[in-house]
């Protein structure tokens, strides 16, 4: 009978990446509610030393799954991997951080099951012996429950920040398990991964930020949000879709795909607040958000808001700044 | 080059959205629609492609009659023909389900890519893409930003976390996700839109087996979600009177001015 379960820790150049450990923290949350054993899988070749970090974790097993063919990443290779892993471990639950990687392959993985993924959750909580799954839709408006039904195991995915790396429990002594698994073949060939220039600015060091997103509508439009960035004395940044059509530079997005910052001010104008951008942004001191909708889900996160038309606030706002500073 | 093209209709992304009596969806009767904003670059990239290397390109859509819009659409700018898959209830299939009738609907179709968009903006799974290339033996690479398809396979640039990239070949036939923004979309024109009038669209049913098959993942209830912070809204409407508030509050409460 499937019992217990069993989360994905992710590793990229040597590494394993925080929202692993966040996955191992969703998982443990999971099993203390349902009274059931987290085992962790670490896939890899040559990679038996750093599976062993994970043991510090508490964990009843990990198990470190090893093949030549996963020396690099690629879906074939990993999706072949886990399914023996699932197989063998034949767990309720399989627990895994929603990153790019995941993404690529958590589905063919799934589908070998017939089955698909409870994907990008915020929270997973035990109910009358099932789990309750919580995921964010239509762009972040919406939250919806779900629950799992057919046999398990049941694939669930948690979205980057839904649980926090540093409650991820450790006691560690648990066993490092390697098992040779198989791999069929891998159709796919990844080339080295690379940075496209070296970034020209650094906004990880601004304090300020004034960032703007496609409510601005025009390039034409940004020197009132630079006039602004200038009265505070910030750095002026961006959403991807204003990076993605050449009105910024690319080294000014944010979020997931962009830079990581925590600055003391952020203020987003214009700026709907989807998870990908979110999670560039939400670690900052005290979050300023100018939106005509009050359902955007930057609200959420901001510490003011105005709601209203940024073409008639942000003016209004650098005149009050430039006054103040006087 | 014959490419698939999977195109979604979703709600507008403006919408004000309402929740229904039961709790369990939203009103759907206040909506828009609109294609879903990555299907649309996958449409373009399939086009550019057609101009570079000649071929094909067909769309394929599921949904109720509504869905004819997106279809139209994508003929107008320029697809060859198009495949709907008509039902009512489609929109509430899992992620699964769906790839399996979108996989039973292309099946035949002698293609040599499939393309489509990297999520969908209402459910946001991003699994039917990657799904439906395991239902159909192919090759795949997701959150595609360039595609280069002058020689034998294909050769992809896929986007990785923070800034980092990485390119991957792969034989034809193969399955790409596309990301949103990777170039500009064109508009139908005119003459476009006349075209299109001539042009074939297949209605095909679901196929049943495919339906059939159990959802594995239900909603119960959505709600809006929880705020993880207490906003201070300033102004109440007024974006002069917030402004003014806002800056005072800047120096005296965050004391950044
Ligand atoms: C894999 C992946 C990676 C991604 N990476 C990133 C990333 O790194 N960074 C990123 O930012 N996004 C990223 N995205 C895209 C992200 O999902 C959103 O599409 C994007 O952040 C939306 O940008 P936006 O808020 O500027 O635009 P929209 O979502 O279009 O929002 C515009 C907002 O402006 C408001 N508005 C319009 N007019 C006005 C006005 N006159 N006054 C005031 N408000 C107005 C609207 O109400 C709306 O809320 C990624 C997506 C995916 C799937
Ligand atoms: N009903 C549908 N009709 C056509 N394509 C779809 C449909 N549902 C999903 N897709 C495709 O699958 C992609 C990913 O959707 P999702 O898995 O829901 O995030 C979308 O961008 C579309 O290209």
């Amino acid at each position: 009978m499937s019992k217990g379960i069993l989360v994905f820790a992710e590793h990229r150049a040597g590494a394993f990446n925080k929202t692993s450990f966040e996955a191992i923290a969703a998982a443990q949350s999971l099993g203390r509610e349902l009274q059931q054993t987290v085992t962790a899988v670490v896939l890899g070749a040559g990679m038996a030393n750093l599976a062993q970090t994970i043991a510090a974790y508490k964990l009843d097993k990990v198990l470190y799954a090893e093949n030549e063919k996963l020396a690099e990443y690629t879906p074939d290779g990993y999706a072949d991997a886990m399914e023996g892993v699932v197989r063998t471990i034949d767990p309720q639950y399989v627990v895994m951080p929603h990153t790019y990687l995941v993404r690529d392959f958590a589905p063919k993985l799934a589908s070998r099951f017939g089955k698909d993924v409870i994907s990008d959750c915020l929270r997973a909580t035990a109910s009358d012996g099932g789990v309750i799954f919580s995921r964010r839709i239509f762009l972040g408006k919406m939250d919806a429950d779900v629950i799992p039904s057919g046999e398990p195991p049941v694939f669930a995915t948690f979205q980057s920040g839904a649980y926090r790396a540093d409650q991820a429990a450790k006691d560690g002594s648990a066993a490092v398990e390697t098992i040779a698994v198989e791999v069929g073949e891998v159709r796919m060939q990844p080339e080295p991964a690379f940075q496209e220039v070296k970034q020209a600015v650094d906004l990880s060091k601004a304090d300020i930020i004034v960032a703007v997103g496609r409510g601005i509508k025009g390039q034409e439009n940004l020197a009132l949000v630079e006039q602004l960035a200038q009265a505070l004395g910030g750095e002026l940044a961006a959403s991807r879709p204003i990076c993605d059509a050449g009105w910024l530079p690319i080294d000014r997005q944010i979020g997931s795909s962009g830079q990581t910052v925590a600055p003391k001010l952020y203020v987003a104008l214009g700026i709907s607040g989807a998870i990908q951008h979110l999670v560039g942004m939400k670690n900052a001191t005290t979050i300023v958000a100018v939106n005509k909708d009050r359902e955007a889900p930057i609200f959420d996160i901001a510490d003011y808001g105005i709601v209203g038309d940024l073409f008639e606030v942000v003016p209004a706002l650098t005149e009050a700044v430039k006054k103040l500073k006087e | 080059m014959k490419t698939v093209v999977l195109m979604k209709q979703v709600g507008n992304k403006d919408a004000v959205l309402r929740i229904n009596k039961e709790g369990t969806w939203i009103e759907e009767g206040d909506l828009s629609y609109e294609v879903n904003e990555s299907d649309g670059y996958a449409l373009e990239e399939a086009l550019r492609l057609k101009e570079k290397h000649g071929g094909e390109v067909v769309v394929c859509s599921m949904g109720p009659q509504r869905v004819k819009s997106v279809i139209k659409d994508a003929l107008a700018r320029g697809a060859d023909r198009a495949i709907h898959v008509v039902g009512d209830d489609l929109a509430r299939l899992s992620p699964f389900a769906a790839a399996k009738v979108l996989s039973e609907a292309i099946r035949s179709e002698q293609f040599d890519l499939v393309l489509t968009g990297l999520q969908s903006d209402d459910n946001g799974y991003a699994q039917t893409g990657v799904i439906l290339a395991e239902l159909l033996g192919l090759p795949h690479a997701t959150i595609v930003i360039e595609v280069d398809a002058s020689g034998e396979g294909l050769r992809v640039k896929r986007e990785l976390e923070n800034g980092w990239y990485q390119w991957y070949t792969m034989p034809r036939p193969c399955l790409l996700t596309i990301q949103s923004g990777i170039s500009q979309i064109r508009y139908a024109t005119l003459k476009g839109i006349m075209a299109a009038k001539k042009k074939e669209i297949r209605e095909v049913a679901p196929a049943e087996a495919a339906t059939a098959s159990t959802s594995h993942q239900r909603i119960t209830k959505i709600y809006f979600p929880q705020k993880s912070k207490q906003t201070q809204y300033l102004g109440d409407g007024n974006a002069r009177a917030g402004a003014a508030e806002l800056a005072e509050r800047l120096r005296t409460e965050a004391r950044i001015i």
